[in-house]
């Protein structure tokens, strides 16, 4: 038997670059010393925990490296079509016996196939949480456009999690820089409804909380006449349609002009 | 038993806050400031909070109470320096404490309150400053 699968081995190593010789050299010695305490059925077994821990490395490594699911499946499989060739060729006298030892081995490498699946899976969401907390982490980035005036744009939909931590993204930062004004950019939001709009009625109160005060900008047409539908009230918020309206309000608030000097193209603020 | 001391500046009195305030420790502040407000003829409090960490709906409560008594006999409160975590966690209990003013740090509440003062002396111009503010 043990001749049987370094043959097959080797028959699988033909296919494969250095990384993945190395690889698979290391899962069928594994995989050999497993078998020869003669247990072919149950891989949770203490013998069988060295080659569930190369089969679940190989997997996260190959999730990470973006392989197909086809792709890490047939690493497992393809050892399989070599193992019973060659029990094929080496029990051709003895049919009962090449059955039982080949019900034994494909029973065994599924078992094995469907631990590289399940680690392959869930190398794949780890990708994929890490990537939404990126995303979440940089869509929220708080900018001072001025001395004492911060801006907020929001891009995408607003959920609860999403407000959180816009919120707290914006009080901290309210904190660190001391600013009296903050503007929220909501021409990136594709919709609000009633629990958007409470969401951002929220972080105005919690910003009004903080001795600061916030302007809602960026509101488009089409928002307005959900709002208005849905019946909310946003009358006690400072709203403006544009972000530069809502930055000439700031201005105003902080008594800070900005005009024009010559015919040169050129704005300055005056303090 | 522990009390918060009550600073009076001018025409205003200063409440810093350093320690967790548990329930009777506000309820006592609440008796005195308003106590002290009577006796000074105080026209402004400004409540330092920045130390506070730890706020709950009977401290909030206790906030807009001193707010609205203030209101009465004539003084305007400030609340100054409040902790994000601070504020979410009011937001989250829906406690917005209207008509409490609020203000980044002690020095831009004290600002405020030099500006309410300047304001109430001119009846207009105070009437539009309250729409502002309600806004």
């Amino acid at each position: 038997m043990q001749n049987q699968l370094s043959d097959a081995g080797l028959r699988d190593d033909l296919m494969t670059n250095d990384e993945l010789l190395r690889q698979s050299e290391e899962m069928l010695d594994a995989l050999l010393r497993a078998i020869a305490t003669g247990n072919f059925d149950d891989i949770y077994a203490t013998e069988y925990e060295t080659i569930t821990d190369t089969l679940r490395d190989i997997s996260i490594t190959r999730a990470r490296q973006g392989f197909s699911p086809r792709e890490t499946a047939q690493y497992v499989l393809s050892l399989k079509k070599a193992v019973v060739e060659v029990l094929e060729q080496e029990r051709s006298d003895d049919y009962i016996t090449l059955y039982k030892e080949s019900t034994s081995i494909n029973t065994l490498l599924d078992n094995l196939s469907i631990v590289t699946f399940e680690t392959f899976i869930k190398g794949r969401e780890e990708v994929i949480l890490r990537q939404t907390d990126e995303i979440s982490e940089i869509s929220t980035p708080v900018i001072r456009v001025w001395n004492g005036i911060l801006a907020l744009p929001i891009i995408g939909t607003l959920d609860s999690a999403r407000t959180q931590v816009v919120m707290e993204n914006l009080l901290q930062e309210i904190v660190n820089t001391g600013s009296n004004i903050a503007i929220l950019d909501i021409s990136g939001v594709p919709a609000v409804d009633s629990l958007v709009a409470q969401h951002l009625i929220k972080t105005v109160s919690a910003t009004r909380l903080m001795g600061a005060e916030c302007i809602i900008s960026g509101i488009r047409a089409e928002i307005a006449q959900t709002i208005v539908h849905l019946g909310i009230d946003l009358s006690n918020i400072k709203t403006k349609a544009t972000l530069a309206s809502a930055l000439q309000l700031a201005f105003s608030m902080t008594n800070v002009e900005v005009r024009r000097i010559d015919k040169n193209v050129g704005l300055r603020g005056t303090r | 038993m522990d009390r918060i001391p009550i600073l009076k500046m001018g025409h205003f009195l200063l409440v810093t806050i350093q320690v967790d305030l548990y329930d009777r420790l506000a309820l006592t502040l609440e008796n005195d400031l308003i106590s002290m407000v009577s006796q000074t003829g105080a026209r402004g409090v400004l409540i330092d909070i920045s130390a506070v960490s730890i706020v709950d709906s009977f401290m909030g409560r206790i906030l807009g109470n001193i707010a609205s008594m203030s209101r009465i006999m004539d003084a305007e409160t400030v609340v100054v320096g409040m902790q994000p975590a601070v504020a979410i966690t009011l937001v989250e209990l829906g406690l917005t404490l209207q008509g409490v003013y609020t203000a980044l740090n002690v020095e831009k509440g004290m600002e405020l309150l030099n500006s309410k003062m300047d304001t109430n002396l001119e009846q207009e111009e105070d009437e539009e400053d309250q729409d502002d503010r309600n806004d």
